[in-house]
């Protein structure tokens, strides 16, 4: 009997430890998002979406500098209108080879709390006229549209261009 | 009188139009830039090619790097059969300057490019072609004396991986042209760094 018991205090302990291992890293950190890989067909739901949200769709790469300059304005937007009906997506086209090594980082070190999602479709000359027919494939580019109401950029978006455009959707 | 003001107007209006660049089956216009080596080219320098692959492409930006290997094989294979490879570089050292002359001459050395690689310090050519990104490729043919765009767009269709690659753009455009039919696709679009201007 005292067998049986000390076996199950020993699992209990086990369990313990693989409690602690998995669970409590996981608890800690919670604030560092997860990013999802997608193809284009998995990310189109969000470029048609059919309801009274304001959705910007914001096309970037680490590596892409205007890109990264333009991104605290989005930021600050996003956390202006937090309150409003406006979601904001960005939609990274980093190599996904460079997910934990570059794309990772940087959402942690920026502090990006608006979801990314990494889109891996090399073949893009297939969807890049599904985003908008206008698009030459440059980024950073910028979908931004309510339910049939679009506005697309191939450009960096001034804080104060973002909130017109959102504002007049 | 009057007509000439209308067509003075018109010819301003096309121009304007033709400031947006190329689409297949325009003529294209030749250039002198400067070299790696620090000599001028232009494409005239090349009387005995059929066309040219052109390609507007950076030292920076991780899409024209992913290609690079792929430029050298195309200059390699295409060269022979009358379709050199030019490069040139059209962005704007002051915001990049890993895309500096100086640096385009020691990734040219490092990489062992084997065609010209071209400095378009004015922006002008690339404007004139239309350029939006890197990299960014013209196919142009010589149709009697006239350089006549043929192709334009992505090399291939998958910028990560050679290997996964299903469709060669530009060298089943040059196929095509070798062989008397019309080229399909004209043009194509393909993710990639956009030009910063100057």
């Amino acid at each position: 009997m005292n067998l049986f018991l000390a076996m199950f205090v020993s699992m209990i302990m086990k369990n313990l430890i693989i409690f602690f291992l998995v669970f409590v890293p996981l608890v800690v950190s919670s604030n560092a998002q997860e990013v999802s890989e997608v193809n284009f067909e998995e990310l189109s739901p969000w470029l048609n979406k059919t309801n009274d949200t304001t959705y910007v769709v914001n096309f970037w790469a680490t590596w892409c500098k205007p890109c990264v300059e333009e991104m605290p304005h989005f930021m600050e937007v996003a956390s202006a209108m937090k309150d409003e009906k406006v979601k904001f997506l960005f939609v990274s086209l980093d190599f996904p080879t460079q997910k934990e090594s570059r794309l990772l980082p940087f959402i942690e070190k920026h502090e990006i709390r608006e979801q990314v999602i990494l889109l891996n479709d090399p073949n893009s000359n297939e969807w890049i006229n599904k985003v908008d027919a206008g698009w030459s494939g440059a980024i950073p580019a910028t979908l931004i549209y309510k339910d049939n109401s679009r506005s697309f950029h191939e450009s960096s978006l001034s804080k104060e261009e973002l909130i017109t455009i959102i504002k007049s959707i | 009188m009057k007509k000439l003001m209308i067509f003075a107007v018109l010819a301003v209006f096309s121009a304007s139009i033709s400031g947006q660049g190329y689409v297949p089956g325009d003529e294209a216009r030749d250039f002198r830039l400067k070299n790696v080596d620090e000599s001028l080219v232009s494409l005239a320098d090349f009387p005995d090619a059929k066309g040219f692959i052109v390609i507007f492409t950076t030292n920076h930006c991780p899409y024209a790097v992913a290609y690079e290997d792929r430029i050298i094989e195309m200059d390699k294979e295409f060269k022979s059969q009358g379709y050199p490879v030019i490069a040139i570089n059209p962005n704007d050292p002051e915001t990049y300057p890993a895309d500096s002359f100086e640096n385009m001459k020691v990734r040219a050395q490092k990489k062992g490019f084997t065609f010209p690689y071209l400095f378009d310090e004015t922006q002008e050519i690339a404007k004139s072609y239309g350029a939006k990104r890197t990299p960014h490729v013209y196919l142009v043919a010589k149709e009697s004396e006239k350089l006549v765009v043929k192709y334009m767009g992505a090399i291939d269709d998958n910028y990560q991986d050679a290997s996964e690659v299903k469709e060669k753009y530009v060298a089943n455009a040059i196929a095509s042209l070798e062989a008397g039919k019309q080229v399909a696709p004209k043009e194509t679009k393909a993710i990639g760094c956009s030009i910063k201007w100057k």
